[in-house]
């Protein structure tokens, strides 16, 4: 679907983000790009996602720019607008015409769970289901591929677990390709089908582990024995 | 039971002072031409009421049209700096030079090049000039002040200029504009009574001028009356523009909820 490959940047205060970093997402992929803070995660997300374009190195799509959509950690929502509104965002700028657009965006906050809330100001929601509306609105312009930039790391952990279910569920169903950008080794071993594993200052991948199927449930001994295997590439990265 | 507490408690305090005020004239007997007893005001106010309501919408006309004027030229250029970094920052010192320039020394010659025949047109032009920088730059900084990811979003859906603008930087910028509506209220009405003040005799007519003209002829109790109904109109100035704040921010921003 999308590879990045010998990718650098530099920032404009002169620190080298990126060195080198090279993966690629394979069409109905779940992979999580892991590290710690700083280490170049959301660079790298960006520059998938064309918001930036790299000093070296190339960003590629298989067929064709795919439909992108993007959810970040904050949920990003525009306060003065309703859910409905906030949801329909991708398709008014794509001037969709509004019965169009209405019915996407309906559809779109139903599949988060938020049938009924389409009056509802993003004041009157929860952390939780502001985060929902995020998600419908990336997914109101009908993505191929799916970033998401640490987008439950500002929930606690009840709201987190039941968004990572119900956004399993929803690459399931869509078949989307998905890259999801995060620090949490149990939601990568959990979540993702690959687990890039990244160091900082230069950013670079390290690890580019497969997970086995059958993690089922976040406390199946699959799992477990991925959070092991994740757990030590991403202490071999840092000690590196 | 607050709301009435908001209104009781500040009109009992007027009431009292008024009533201290009338005691004191009568019992020190102050002569009228140095301080007039309330009634004295009031019965001032009533005699005058034609020709003070006269120069009240006089006075009232400019404020209004400098207000609007300086709403649209302070939005139009806030508007044009977001779109130009360049524009900006080759234009903004002008306007802070505008700004720290008292606007009492350049009255007089806006009147010059304006023209006395043309009197009300300078008054609003001087009064603008007063108001207008407390919008430029409330919308300035809102229009600016917009979340750098959405904006990332508009560039993501490939979202014109434009689009960016009205649907993500001017709704955001409106708590901002609306703050400094509020302050350009006032200096709106500020800048019409010095407008006047300097456009001087026979020019004029506007409540300004009532306050020279009455002092003049040691008309106290009417200089009162007519300086009463000048901050009577101040108040009610900020008191519509604060309606319009609320009114326009009530469903989102958290100043207006709050004050709810």
């Amino acid at each position: 679907m999308i590879a990045l490959s010998g990718i650098a940047k530099r920032f404009p205060n002169g620190v080298q983000a990126l060195n080198d970093l090279s993966f690629t997402v394979g069409r109905g992929e779940f992979v999580s790009l892991l590290g710690p803070s700083g280490c170049g995660k959301s660079t790298a997300l960006r520059l998938a996602a064309g918001l930036l374009t790299p000093d070296a190195g190339t960003v590629t799509c298989a067929d064709g720019k795919p439909q992108i959509g993007l959810v970040f950690q904050d949920h990003t929502l525009m306060p003065w607008a309703d859910a409905m509104t906030n949801a329909r965002l991708p398709l008014d700028l794509k001037r969709v015409p509004r019965e169009q657009a209405d019915a996407c965006a309906v559809a779109a906050l139903a599949r988060v769970g938020l049938a009924g809330f389409e009056r509802a100001y993003p004041r009157e929601l929860s952390g939780g289901m502001k985060m929902r509306v995020s998600i419908a609105r990336a997914l109101a312009a009908q993505p191929q591929l799916l970033l998401l930039d640490e987008p439950f790391a500002a929930l606690d952990e009840i709201t987190r677990n039941t968004l990572g279910d119900d956004l399993l569920k929803l690459w399931r169903e869509d078949g989307l390709t998905v890259l999801f950008v995060t620090h949490s080794v149990s939601e990568s071993s959990y979540l993702s089908h690959r687990v890039l594993v990244m160091t900082s200052r230069p950013g670079r991948i390290t690890a580019d582990i497969a997970l086995a199927s059958g993690r089922d449930s976040r406390l199946s001994p699959v799992t477990i024995e991925a959070q092991r295997v994740i757990s030590g590439a991403l202490n071999t990265a840092i000690a590196a | 039971m607050r709301r009435l507490a908001d209104f009781l408690l500040p009109l009992a305090v007027a009431a009292f002072l008024l009533g201290a005020w009338e005691a004191a004239v009568a019992h020190w007997q102050v002569p009228a031409y140095v301080l007039p007893a309330p009634s004295a005001i009031a019965r001032a106010f009533a005699d005058n009421f034609g020709s003070l309501m006269e120069a009240l919408a006089s006075t009232l006309a400019v404020t209004l049209e400098a207000f609007v004027a300086a709403c649209v030229l302070g939005i139009a250029t806030a508007t044009a700096f977001s779109q130009s970094r360049l524009l900006e920052r080759t234009l903004y010192p002008y306007a802070v030079i505008l700004q720290v320039t008292p606007v009492v020394a350049i009255a007089p010659l806006i009147l010059i090049w304006v023209g006395f025949e043309r009197i009300n047109l300078a008054l609003v032009i001087i009064a603008t000039i007063v108001a207008f920088f407390p919008i430029l730059a409330g919308a300035t900084l809102g229009l600016k002040s917009a979340d750098f990811n959405l904006i990332d979003l508009t560039r993501l859906y490939g979202a014109s200029r434009l689009q960016t603008l009205w649907r993500i930087r001017l709704p955001n910028a409106l708590p901002y504009l609306l703050s400094g509506m509020k302050t350009a209220g006032g200096l709106a009405l500020i800048g019409a009574v010095v407008a006047e003040f300097v456009a001087g005799s026979g020019t004029a007519t506007g409540l300004a001028w009532r306050i020279v003209e009455s002092g003049n002829r040691l008309e106290i109790a009417t200089l009162f009356a007519a300086l009463a109904l000048l901050a009577l109109t101040g108040v009610m100035i900020f008191a519509a523009l604060s309606f319009l704040e609320w009114w326009l921010l009530r469903r989102w921003h958290e100043s207006a909820i709050s004050a709810s």
